[in-house]
This record gives C-alpha cells, sequence and structure tokens, in this order.
C-alpha cells in the first residue's frame, strides 16, 4: 500500500491508499446500501402482503392524498438534485456553494418530513392509527422506517454545514461529502418506489 | 520495482481517478432533475387514468427509469469502479428476488 503512494499513483488529496483506488469509507457505504435494499425490501414486502389483509378501520388506501404525496415525493426527488450540486461545488472548491447546497437540501428534506409528519396526523384523526389493522401497522413501520433515514441524512446534512462553516471541511475532504450524498440519494431511491408501489399502484 | 500486482492496482486507482472526470456537469444535473420531474408527473397524470394491469406495468417502467437515472447519475455509479457497481447490484438483486419469490409463494402473485 504504501509502495502505491510513493509511486504518485494518486494524489494526496485521494487518500485512497487501498488496492482498488476507492477508499474503504466509500466501499464500506456501497456494502451498507446493498444491505438497506434487503431491509426495505422486507419492509414494502411486508406491506405489499398485507394490503388488502385489513378486517378493521380505514386502510390506507382510502385515505391517501396523491396530489399532497406527489408534492412531498417531488420535493424530496429535487433534494436529490441539491446535494448533487453540493458535491459538485466541493469537488470544484467552492465552499460557500456546498453550504448553501447542503442547507437547501437538509431544508428540502425537513420539509419531506413535515409533509410525513402531516401525513401521519391527518391519519390518526381519521382513525387510522399503528394498531387499527394489519394495514396500517405495516405502512406506518415502512414509512416511519424510511421518516428515520431521512432524518438521520438531515442530522448528518446539518454536521457538514457546521464543520464547513468551522472551516473543517476543505476540498481534499470531498470524498466525506460524496459518501452522505450516497446515503441521501439512497433514501430518495426508497421513496421512489414506496411512492409506485405503496401509493400509486391499488 | 514494481510487481505486476501493484502495476494491476496502479492502474485500477488511474481508472477510479480517471471516471471521477466523467461526471456530468451542473447544467447536465439539472437536466437530469428535468427529466425526473416530468416522469414524476407522468406517473401522477397515469395513477388518474382508468386502473388495469396496462396502467400498472407503465407506473411499474417509469418507476424503473427514475430509480435508475438517480442511481446511475446522481450517485455516478455509472462513472464509478464496476466494484460498486457490483455491491449494490448484488443487493438489489438479492431483495427482489427473494422478495418477489416470497410473494409469489404466499399467494400474492396470481398467474
Amino acid at each position: 500500500m504504501a509502495e502505491l503512494t510513493a509511486h504518485g499513483a494518486h494524489p494526496p488529496s485521494a487518500a485512497h491508499a487501498t488496492a482498488t483506488g476507492i477508499s474503504n469509507a466509500k466501499m464500506g457505504m456501497w456494502a451498507f446500501l446493498g444491505s438497506e435494499c434487503l431491509l426495505f425490501g422486507a419492509l414494502i414486502s411486508t406491506y405489499i402482503l398485507y394490503r388488502h389483509k385489513a378486517v378493521s378501520g380505514p386502510t390506507p388506501h382510502q385515505l391517501y392524498d396523491i396530489p399532497f404525496t406527489s408534492v412531498s415525493s417531488f420535493v424530496l426527488l429535487m433534494s436529490s438534485l441539491t446535494m448533487v450540486l453540493a458535491v459538485s461545488a466541493i469537488q470544484r472548491g467552492d465552499e460557500r456553494r456546498l453550504r448553501v447546497w447542503l442547507a437547501t437540501t437538509a431544508l428540502l428534506g425537513s420539509v419531506f418530513i413535515a409533509g410525513q409528519i402531516y401525513e401521519f396526523t391527518s391519519f390518526i384523526r381519521r382513525g387510522m392509527t399503528i394498531k387499527t389493522n394489519v394495514t396500517s401497522g405495516a405502512f406506518y413501520v415502512m414509512t416511519g422506517f424510511h421518516g428515520v433515514h431521512v432524518t438521520i441524512g438531515i442530522v448528518m446534512l446539518l454536521s457538514l454545514v457546521n464543520l464547513s462553516v468551522r472551516g473543517k471541511l476543505p476540498q481534499s475532504k470531498a470524498e466525506v461529502v460524496e459518501i452522505a450524498g450516497l446515503y441521501w440519494h439512497f433514501v430518495d431511491i426508497v421513496w421512489i418506489i414506496i411512492f409506485t408501489v405503496v401509493y400509486l399502484i391499488h | 520495482m514494481s510487481t505486476p500486482v501493484e502495476t494491476e492496482a496502479e492502474l485500477e486507482v488511474d481508472e477510479a481517478l480517471e471516471t471521477r472526470q466523467h461526471h456530468p456537469s451542473d447544467l447536465q444535473y439539472i437536466g437530469i432533475a428535468a427529466v425526473l420531474a416530468v416522469l414524476t408527473a407522468t406517473e401522477v397524470g397515469v395513477y388518474y387514468l382508468k386502473a388495469n394491469h396496462a396502467t400498472i406495468v407503465v407506473l411499474l417502467i417509469l418507476m424503473v427509469l427514475k430509480f435508475t437515472m438517480v442511481v446511475a447519475f446522481f450517485m455516478h455509479l455509472r462513472f464509478d469502479s464496476p466494484i460498486l457497481r457490483r455491491l449494490f447490484v448484488t443487493g438489489l438483486v438479492l431483495a427482489v428476488v427473494i422478495y418477489s419469490s416470497l410473494l409469489f409463494i404466499l399467494g400474492i402473485y396470481h398467474v
């Protein structure tokens, strides 16, 4: 490994002293995301399995507000754009734009979470709690898990903004932002599936 | 003196650095996001059509398109090392195969 660096095969900023040229952190994040596919696969499959098994109470399908959820989905989708612009900014060394795009992404993520809280509150008011039936239970667990992932992403983004403000996130650490971005895009692609399979297809 | 193994590793490092330079520009990212927005609007439009097997197929195709675009362009999987692609695709394929099989066995899909 040390010889590799001595050969000057990669700049110090890349800090990829591995046989593949990919940092362990990035490789680890991709492996984690691969395993997350199995987690969300289980949650979505459980919902599909129970979606027509409710014997009482309102089911999610009777309460969905598709225009509202479409706007939420659009907001989360656009947060993926602002995230990738943040990665692009730090790779160019533009720290001011990095902070702007990271903060915008966190804001859009917060809007999505606020929408999810509103949706849950509205469903509970209309009589669908997590205990109402198996369909509602599967729905809340699946969307709740996704919401927790988005919230963790927001905390990550705000921490990056904080680091950048304190001057601890220079261009040489672009990969940290890229890895956080991978996580953020993943929660977006999970929602792409949930929006279609759970909300749009009956 | 470089051993053959080291030379191969060096080539992979160079390849990884080279692929990073092929990422889309900011303007291209905005274009991709615009396409994603149009696809989402189309999905919602299709939802309001009379539900049948055709609309379900169209919705699933649109979903796969959006998923692929985000993974390929925003997550840079199209430009990054094939090792990362294999890592992610392995998890994804495992999930699809395992849970589709389970749902099939439990009688959700009717042939």
